[in-house]
């Protein structure tokens, strides 16, 4: 028994030794990772004290739950999470379905050509800038000449400053985020679909499927274990809608729909005269809990209910 | 998707394959239309844009926006700044991700899986945005360059992209009859695994490259010296705050003055965006490979 283990300890270290080269590459990003992504997880305690600029994260005495207390009673609670549930929700209804479409009624067109051109121009908005993107918004939404506000009032007939409408800002948000990303969304399901067996098509069209069977015989069974995964990743985001597109969008107008977790721990955290880091961490810790608990949620539903899940 | 030409069609797959055409085709005009857009507005003259003459092409085809954008400091400041963060941050980038994915691939590291989910980890949870910024102003980087490069020097989904590359492509067999020859690990790396994998770095450089070319908010939230602003605050400050006092604008009538900085905004949006859209076409296909391979890995 003994011998074993010695046998075994001294396997292991032969294995280490002969590859110390490449622990050694490890050091730097192993170091980078601990402190960068890891020791930021260890400052979260403060979530748990009052923290003193002074006395630094360990020093700072404990406070329990005060923080979360005071979040949860604030004023602001309920429309700052109202809106982040809504803007999520809202997301994932209609931003999520959106490539998967795009990828299906690609995947139907013969011509090569054309198939390239449309990806080639789908793909592009993926790589502007947020603040870009904003940019354009602002410009194409602007009452004074801007081009899409002119198309509205064209059909309704109104003058709607839609950025100025807290009603609106969901639907411009979300909108937006489809016209910059099904494109680029769109690769993996396409890649899934070209993926499927042809011979399933064949088959199908020998026995006279019509297109639309098709779909949703061979095609959607087909992209099914791709779209559960990138669901639950989704469910795991939920809580983040796009913090630095809303900072973006955000005027004193419209912060009744738009002031979500995020800008909300920003402006407490960050750029507030006095700011309350222990305050702020509290409700971030807050967020990435709920996100942690979804995630974990979504991916055990998805291991009741077929066979594919995240872990 | 080939289809067998001889079988005619039904009437209602022709009717689907003449909707799946029209459907491609407004997404491909939605889509277009806001860019062909802004690029004919920033072409044309401030009245013809303001009075609404503006609607595909440009309109009394005129440079005086990008006039404007170029006599601004500003946008020379932020230009060199962004330059600057995306070349030696993309160094760093790659340098790290491919010190980290390529031990990581090998199947004979002792202990691989424990710093695998080390990594993996932090793409579901994090510290979030005050615990990181406290870090960084107790390691005495706030209002540094290297608070652009060194917080972000590492994105995990391109270390398991990169992972996932030399798993596939680097065969065992070559590793095998490399140890044989008696090459040490490193010479491995540099002379067989680095001239092979010139793709996956491509892909890995181009991601991380466009992230710093558009990143804004560590800028916004590490730097308060105006001189090491990237581009994207200089954006944000003159489209989304109204901050066009540095314009060097030589005209006097208040109205001209409006049209003229709505002009430039257009102006300044196609001259932040251009570096990547001219690159765009021909790194497109690198970026889907990119997407490709990673996915292979899920």
């Amino acid at each position: 028994m003994m011998y074993r283990i010695a046998l075994w300890n001294r396997t292991v270290s032969k294995e280490v030794s002969s590859n110390w080269q490449l622990y050694l590459l490890l050091v730097l990003p192993v170091a980078y990772i601990l402190v960068f992504h890891y020791y930021p997880m260890y400052g979260l305690q403060i979530a748990f004290k009052k923290y003193n600029l002074v006395k630094g994260i360990s020093g700072s005495p404990w406070l329990g739950f005060d923080h979360f207390e005071r979040f949860f009673t604030a004023y602001d609670f309920s429309i700052v999470l109202k809106n982040t549930v809504q803007i999520g929700f809202y997301q994932l209804i209609a931003a999520f379905p959106a490539p998967i479409i795009l990828a299906l009624s690609l995947n139907y067109i013969r011509m090569r050509k054309i198939k390239k051109f449309v990806q080639m121009v789908t793909y592009a908005p993926y790589f502007i800038s947020v603040v870009v993107i904003v940019g354009i918004i602002v410009q194409l939404l602007s009452p004074q000449g801007g081009i899409i506000h002119h198309f509205i009032k064209l059909f309704t007939g109104q003058s709607i400053n839609m950025m100025a409408e807290p009603a609106y800002f969901k639907t411009v948000y979300v909108l937006s985020g489809i016209w910059q990303t099904v494109g680029w969304g769109s690769i993996i399901y396409i890649a899934a679909l070209t993926a499927v067996d042809p011979s399933l098509h064949e088959a199908a069209v020998m026995d006279g499927a019509s297109k639309l069977r098709r779909i949703r015989h061979i095609d959607i069974p087909g992209i099914l274990p791709t779209t559960v995964i990138l669901f639950i990743l989704e469910i795991g985001k939920f809580m983040n809608v796009g913090f630095q597109k809303i900072l973006l969008m955000q005027n004193s107008l419209n912060t009744r729909a738009s002031e979500v977790i995020d800008t909300y721990v920003y402006k407490v955290g960050i750029i507030s005269g006095l700011p309350d880091f222990s305050y702020a961490t509290a409700i971030g810790l807050f967020k990435s809990v709920i996100g942690l608990i979804l995630i974990f949620a979504a991916n055990q539903i998805a291991r009741k209910v077929n066979d594919t899940s995240l872990w | 998707m080939e289809e067998n030409r001889l079988v005619r069609e039904t009437g209602m797959d022709r009717a689907f394959t003449w909707f799946n055409y029209l459907f491609i085709g407004l997404v491909t005009v939605s889509v277009l239309y806001p860019l062909i857009y802004v690029i004919s507005a920033s072409f044309s003259s401030p009245e013809a844009l303001m009075s609404g003459k503006v609607w595909l092409l440009p309109v009394e085809f005129g440079l005086e926006g990008y006039k404007a954008v170029f006599r601004n400091s500003e946008v020379w400041i932020g230009f060199g700044n962004s330059l600057f963060y995306m070349a030696a941050g993309t160094a760093v980038n790659v340098v790290l991700t491919v010190a980290a994915a390529y031990p990581l691939s090998r199947k004979d590291l002792r202990g691989r899986g424990v710093v695998t989910l080390l990594f993996a980890f932090t793409m579901i949870f994090s510290g979030g945005m005050i615990p990181t910024y406290l870090l960084v102003r107790d390691l005495g980087l706030l209002d540094s360059r290297l608070a652009m490069i060194v917080p972000t020097a590492i994105n995990v989904f391109n270390v398991f992209v990169a992972m996932a590359f030399f798993r596939q492509n680097i065969p065992d067999e070559l590793l095998d009859s490399a140890k044989i020859d008696g090459s040490s690990n490193f010479r491995f790396l540099i002379s067989i695994v680095l001239p092979n994998s010139s793709a996956v770095i491509a892909v890995v450089a181009l991601f991380y490259a466009v992230d710093h070319w558009n990143s804004f908010f560590e800028a916004l939230l590490y730097l308060s010296d105006e001189n090491k602003y990237p581009l994207q605050i200089f954006l944000r400050e003159i489209l989304l705050m109204n901050n066009t006092d540095m314009m060097d604008m030589d005209l006097v009538a208040e109205q001209k003055r409006m049209y003229m900085s709505e002009l430039l905004k257009y102006s300044l949006i196609i001259t932040a965006t251009l570096p990547l859209m001219i690159l765009y076409p021909f790194i497109q296909r690198y970026f889907v490979k990119g997407v490709m391979i990673g996915s292979l890995k899920g």
